[in-house]
């Protein structure tokens, strides 16, 4: 018997705001923007909705608030969410669960973040720690005292890890920023559109070894909302919907503690089992890959952790340009966060839509029957996933 | 033309949860806390055990010995205290009794690093706080 959320809902709408550097607009502003761009996109009325799940980014710049901005009364289901770049993914999911649930029809999920000062680095949004007062209190204060500052370190630990144990080589990287770009060229949302060669991979300044800047994603300012609505009521709105037929989620825990492997086996590998399940399919199902890249490791170890090809093998599998625009698995088909645009998980959702929609353009992957979308966050420590069809069945 | 100013680095001011660890390291002992319910050894200073969420802990000296779990070569200046000393190396320890570290190695070159090397524990006085460094074994 098929699992009871498997096709219950659709993705009817989507919303989205100039992103990259966009300056003059708060989150909020943004996020109203998103929403109203995804309500007319779904074919909606705004007093259609009756839920709004929020996620502020790094920047923390949206609220509960956002309900009394947006105007929005007597809604059903509300609340701000945070579980990182997993966050997207899970406010779908638990859409999808309310909905299924009769709590609610038209749901609104809406990430907003304005990380990007005019004339500051794009990495000092994500410092972490390089702010710390003078003398942060307690253990913490062995982070700073070595230097172990940024998003970037963990997941360089994560990357040096893999590569010690399985023989993951620095082209295996490049080879996955490359073939992001290849997308990103064919997506005029995209922030770069530059061709980058292994030659410019390679160039590319060291961040922290094994990360060039180009393994790196961008960061950016900008907004994206989603409607989930009943699978029932889907067809008959403005989009093609995009039908839910999977969820999982995964956190495997401190990092710190004995025997933890989180370098190299993620939450993915959970969330993997339950999304597959409930969409009653396997890894030679998914027809395209919208993972979540924050770093371009993320993505090698991501596609070892849904079974596309065993522990370790990530390297080779990415090889050859099998991810790429014409290769046998097409991923990240706009470019993703490393080459068009960073808005958390709904980097991998928006593109996952837009393929599930069939309105990819001059990038569209003929074909699409089985989309999977993942979400990841802090280091390598949450983990959500969505498995999205246009079939409804 | 501009002048860096010699900015200190953020080293730690030890807390009351912390304090048995920077007094420790003061006389060269690596601290870490250990279950008295279940004997579980966890990395300071949390009130509860990770494993089976007692309060009941003691103070245990570690060996000082573990290996190098991973480790990167840090290029950006995150932080001017650190713009002398890029590239450096950024290292998490296994310790020989589970928990892991994060650390840098000294005594050693950035490319001569590998994951899984044998390292001891080795201390960096401050005025008024000491941390613990690994070199190799």
């Amino acid at each position: 018997m098929a699992h009871p959320l498997r096709g219950a809902t659709a993705i009817t709408g989507l919303g989205m705001t100039p992103m990259g550097r966009v300056f003059g607009r708060s989150a909020t502003e943004l996020a109203a923007d998103a929403i109203a761009l995804a309500i007319a996109d779904a074919g909606l009325e705004k007093e259609d909705i009756d839920g709004l799940l929020i996620n502020a980014g790094v920047s923390q710049g949206l609220t509960l608030g956002l309900q009394n901005y947006c105007g929005f009364a007597g809604l059903k289901l509300l609340n701000n969410m945070n579980a990182a770049g997993s966050t997207a993914a899970q406010m779908v999911q638990y859409a999808s669960m309310a909905i299924a649930a009769g709590m609610a029809r038209h749901v609104v999920c809406v990430f907003a973040d304005t990380p990007l000062s005019e004339g500051k680095s794009a990495g000092a949004a994500y410092g972490m720690r390089a702010n710390a007062p003078s003398r942060p209190r307690g253990m913490v204060g062995l982070y700073t005292a070595a230097g172990y500052f940024g998003a970037n370190t963990p997941y360089a630990l994560a990357a040096r890890r893999h590569m010690d144990l399985y023989g993951t080589k620095q082209d295996h990287f490049g080879e996955i920023a490359v073939a992001q770009r290849k997308w990103a060229v064919m997506n005029p949302l995209a922030q770069m559109r530059d061709p980058m060669t292994m030659e410019d991979y390679h160039a590319s300044r060291w961040i922290i070894e094994p990360l060039h800047l180009l393994d790196c994603c961008l960061v950016s300012n900008g907004a994206i909302a989603v409607i989930v609505s009943p699978a029932s009521n889907a067809k008959d709105l403005r989009q093609p919907p995009v039908y839910v037929h999977g969820m999982g989620q995964g956190h495997p825990g401190d990092n710190n503690r004995a025997g933890s492997d989180w370098e190299t086996e993620t939450g993915a590998k959970l969330a993997a089992q339950t999304a597959y399940a409930m969409a009653g399919i396997g890894p030679g199902d998914v027809s395209i890959c919208e993972l979540y890249d924050c770093y371009t490791y993320t993505v090698l170890v991501t596609l070892e952790d849904y079974g596309f090809c065993g522990k370790g093998e990530g390297g080779p599998f990415v090889e050859g340009g099998r991810l790429g625009p014409g290769g046998a698995l097409p991923t990240n088909t706009g470019g993703g966060e490393l080459s068009a645009y960073y808005m958390w998980g709904m980097t991998p959702l928006s593109e996952a839509i837009i393929q599930g929609r069939g309105a990819g353009g001059e990038r569209q992957v003929a074909r699409n029957d089985v989309i999977l979308c993942t979400g990841n966050g802090g280091n390598l420590s949450y983990h959500g996933c969505l498995i999205l069809s246009p079939h409804a069945s | 033309m501009t002048q860096e100013t010699i900015v200190p680095k953020p080293l730690p001011e030890p807390d009351e949860a912390s304090r048995p660890f920077f007094d420790g390291a003061r006389q060269g002992r690596l601290m870490l806390m250990k279950c008295l319910t279940c004997g579980t050894v966890r990395l300071p200073s949390r009130r509860h055990c990770d494993r089976c969420l007692s309060q009941e802990s003691e103070w245990v000296a570690a060996s000082g010995r573990g290996t190098v779990r991973t480790f990167g070569i840090m290029h950006q200046r995150y932080h001017a205290a650190f713009a002398n000393d890029i590239p450096y190396n950024v290292t998490v320890v296994e310790l020989e009794e589970g928990p892991r570290l994060p650390t840098n190695l000294i005594g050693i070159a950035n490319g001569e690093i590998r994951v899984g090397m044998e390292v001891v524990v080795d201390w960096e006085h401050h005025d008024d706080v000491t941390i613990p460094r690994f070199r190799p074994a």
